[in-house]
């Protein structure tokens, strides 16, 4: 199997993108680099239907999106408690899912219902606009950004956030990390 | 575009700062992953597949 070389330098430069988002589904960095294997394999196979001059980011990671999708799925209808599980994957690897610092902010991005959640990331990390996110996701542009507004007021609840101040490591985590840890 | 007395802020509407930080603390999230960069894992598989001399275990999919 050949590939040209620009288009598999092109999906090599989506990769580091790819992993923060399929972390961010995913809560778990294992997962999350299966995700991103299967994703590029997927993508290989399917190179013909990709076209050129389009963006190949966006088009590997709604590759990304519905291997996450349908194994969200399949992981439903086997366990009850989908989101328990995702937090709980959270706690069990702290080290792997995450830095101490972000810790609390992925905790809270856990509990957001996965439509809202991915619509945020998409747009708010990834750096798509709301028509690519749109069309990552299969949805009008005004259902990503309704889902990435109530995102945000979720996520400020949840850290309650009500001012720009109250921003940042709660009291708790900030004392560990002024004890001890450099992040 | 109305004014209207702004001392309390509606329901479900966030001040720009608020959702300042948190975009700010998203992207140093998914930032603090993506500067990790490419795992060899990923180079080495793309490789495995363009040299036909190095065969790798096929993958099924």
């Amino acid at each position: 199997m050949t590939l040209n070389p620009s288009l598999r330098d092109a999906m090599l430069a989506a990769v580091p993108s790819l992993r923060a988002f399929a972390i961010s589904l995913s809560g778990n960095i294992d997962r999350a680099d299966d995700l991103v294997q299967e994703t590029l394999l997927r993508a290989i196979a399917n190179i013909d239907s990709f076209q050129p001059g389009t963006n190949m980011s966006a088009w590997m990671f709604t590759i990304l999106r519905n291997l996450f999708r349908s194994e969200y799925r399949k992981r439903r209808r086997e366990v009850e408690d989908t989101d328990g599980s995702y937090a709980e994957s959270l706690k069990s690897q702290p080290e792997q899912s995450s830095r101490l610092e972000f810790q609390e902010f992925r905790a809270a991005l856990a509990k957001l219902p996965p439509d809202q959640r991915e619509a945020l990331i998409l747009v708010g990390a990834s750096g798509f606009s709301y028509e690519e996110a749109a069309s990552i996701c299969d949805c009008a542009v005004g259902t990503i950004k309704s889902r990435v507004n109530r995102a945000r007021t979720r996520l400020a609840d949840l850290l309650s956030i009500e001012s720009a101040e109250d921003f940042g490591p709660d009291q708790s985590t900030r004392a560990i990390m002024a004890a001890g840890g450099r992040g | 575009m109305q004014t209207e007395v702004n001392q309390r802020k509606p329901r479900g509407r966030l001040g720009r700062d608020v959702q300042g930080k948190i975009g700010q603390q998203l992207r140093a999230m998914y930032d603090d992953v993506v500067s990790a960069g490419v795992p060899d894992r990923f180079t080495e598989m793309l490789r495995q597949l363009d040299d036909p001399k190095n065969p790798q275990e096929q993958e099924k999919g």
